[in-house]
């Protein structure tokens, strides 16, 4: 074989090679859907989604104490989490130019590249232990921990993509520093704020090393923040270590409900950019 | 915080009030007060920038003193000691620093290839029309949640690996010590596996950012020489070198630190075996597991020391990875997926 044709066949063999490593990863991620989707819509129903845990054997069994479990800690956690964030960010685009800034950022992404387990061992010295118990507070403020890095992050970069002119604009209308900054460069980026925002609470929503020792879980439907909570990651976890198989097929069924939300949320941010990169 | 045209217009970095002109006064008359707004909303915003950022000190501290019994009675053997017995009250983290190190590797070993492969299809091969709705799939695919691969590892993956891939792993290289041994499909190389196909997603998004960054006369100075495109991509990727370094070691970070997954498949128990078909634990699904169990405050501070480990370990790897990543891509404005 000459040199060409050699060289042309390694060129197209590696093109065909790096087309199936693509190929692979989509189907990776289509299989796993595959699973969830057959293994979940078995045990899903209306009943499922309104009732809370029964004992085994009993019909009627489900997850309702998880899901509005979920929604109460991530809605602590984005009230935690979300208002420091933005702020923070705002400091960082507004006055993080120097060493000062640097030093802030690099410390951000410590905590972001902080594995989410640590954060509720954490969690648990400053707060379970003292306190002497597991609540839904505590589990509130591991998933606020893991929100704000995300949000001050993403609320730089958003802001930083503001026109230096509209900035310009307002402080030549004779507006202070601060009411420029919130009402028309905050305003500006605020979808993309908000974006950012969705896309930290669907990362929070299916943590579950945080709550282990924060939120814990709970068998029965409560909203006590002060008392462990049940939210629908732990009982995931909890139900696919047991030995029941009509467990199994609820941890599989309150896995659709997870999964269908999480990537509800990354689909919806996913239009809303592209139609702003569109106007753009 | 009433701002009037004379009161505060003169508040700004752009127009320095040391002209005796002053527009908004001699037209208003209004008296001129103090500009306390724009001090007080950067302290405030200030306030809360340090408070994240000092949230990633108090943990390292908090987790430091909470770890004292085992470090005063453990001290720096505590790394190189093998047992794990709590009702002895003995502590050693070697079993789960090896199950982390070997788990890490596995997914590295599998995952680092694919990823490169997935990367260089997207950046230099794909059209847009195709590499967009791809890398939106793999983010789709970073998007599951760790306790969700858990399930299907422990419900699809395991029993796939114990009925077809484990004893044919036996079969074909049993003799190495490495693949012999009890195959219930829970183990080392069930964790690593998992593990493979959750980190694909980060060091795939970052590589491609690298190659991205990469200037295309590179590409057309290598195929205007004669090279076939194949052999431009290599330039480009030797070019990347630093980036892709980055991106791997970035993809190491989220082996280690992953729990849920981890705890679910990876057979928990504290030994350091050759055959990667045994039971193990890694740092972070030993806490996971025993936190909550652990009884005794030696037994417990055990585990946060354990904890505090790992904490060291991932900031170092993450602070070099985005080193690497940031060495490749500052011209570019944007930031890394870290």
């Amino acid at each position: 074989m000459s040199n060409l044709a050699r060289r042309k066949l390694i060129n197209n063999a590696m093109t065909a090679l790096t087309g199936l490593c693509a190929l692979f990863a989509v189907a990776s991620l289509f299989f796993i859907l595959g699973y969830i989707f057959w293994g979940g819509v078995r045990g899903l129903s209306l009943g499922f989604l309104i009732n809370s845990p029964k004992p085994i054997g009993e019909p009627d069994s489900g997850i309702a104490n998880a899901i509005v479990g979920s929604v109460i800690l991530i809605t602590l956690g984005s009230l935690i989490g979300m208002p420091v964030g933005i702020l923070g960010g705002i400091y960082l685009s507004e006055f993080g130019s120097n060493k000062f800034g640097l030093l802030l950022r690099f410390l951000i992404d410590t905590l972001t590249g902080t594995p989410s387990i640590i954060i509720g061992v954490f969690v648990w010295t400053v707060m379970v232990h003292p306190m002497g118990h597991f609540s839904a507070l505590s589990g509130g403020v591991a998933l606020g921990i893991m929100m704000m890095p995300i949000v001050a992050r993403t609320t730089e970069e958003m802001i930083r993509l503001v026109p230096h002119s509209l900035r310009e604009a307002g402080l030549a209308l004779g507006a202070p520093r601060w009411r420029v900054t919130l009402g028309v460069v905050l305003r500006t980026a605020a979808s993309g704020v908000a974006t950012g925002a969705m896309l930290a609470i669907a990362r929070i929503a299916g943590e579950t090393a945080p709550l282990l020792f924060t939120a814990l879980g709970l068998n029965y439907l409560s909203t006590n923040l002060l008392q462990p909570m049940a939210s629908l990651t732990f009982q995931i976890y909890y139900y696919a270590q047991s030995p029941y198989e009509e467990w199994h097929d609820m941890a599989w069924a309150a896995t659709l409900v997870l999964v269908t939300m999480i990537l509800v949320l990354n689909i919806v941010v996913k239009i809303l950019t592209r139609n702003r990169h569109q106007q753009a | 915080m009433g701002s009037t045209l004379a009161g505060e217009g003169s508040a700004t970095p752009l127009t320095p009030n040391k002209s005796p002109l002053r527009f908004g006064r001699a037209v208003s008359g209004l008296r001129i007060r103090p500009r306390i707004g724009d001090p007080l909303f950067k302290w405030a915003t200030g306030f809360f920038a340090v408070l994240i950022a000092g949230l990633a000190v108090l943990i390292m501290v908090e987790m430091a003193i909470n770890s004292k019994l085992p470090i005063a009675k453990f001290g720096f053997g505590f790394l190189t000691r093998s047992v794990w017995d709590p009702v002895a009250e003995q502590f050693g983290a070697l079993p789960f620093v090896y199950g982390t190190a070997v788990s890490a590797v596995i997914a590295l070993l599998i995952s680092v290839p694919i990823s490169l492969g997935v990367a260089i299809f997207l950046v230099e091969k794909a059209p847009r029309r195709l590499s967009n709705p791809i890398m939106f799939i793999v983010q789709l695919l970073a998007a599951i949640p760790s306790v969700v691969f858990g399930l299907w590892a422990i419900f699809v993956l395991a029993p796939m690996l114990r009925n077809h891939l484990y004893p044919a792993l036996q079969s074909s290289l049993g003799f190495l010590p490495l693949f012999r041994g009890n195959q219930n499909g829970l183990g080392l190389l069930t964790a690593g596996l998992i593990l493979s196909i959750m980190v694909l997603p980060i060091i795939t998004a970052v590589t491609t950012d690298v190659l991205r960054a990469v200037p295309g006369t590179q590409r057309e100075a290598a195929l205007a020489l004669g090279s076939t495109k194949w052999e431009a991509t290599l330039i480009v990727l030797q070019n990347a070198r630093s980036g892709i370094s980055g991106a791997i070691i970035l993809g190491l970070g989220r082996a280690i630190g992953e729990t849920m997954a981890v705890t679910m498949v990876i057979g928990n128990r504290p030994q350091i075996s050759a055959s990667l078909f045994d039971p193990s634990f890694t740092i972070a699904s030993a806490i996971a597991n025993e936190f909550t169990e652990a009884s005794g405050d030696i037994y417990l501070q055990s585990l946060i020391e354990l904890g505090l480990i790992l904490f060291f370990v991932t900031f170092i790897i993450n602070m070099l990875a985005r080193l690497l990543v940031w060495s490749v891509t500052r011209g570019e404005g944007r930031g890394a997926h870290v």
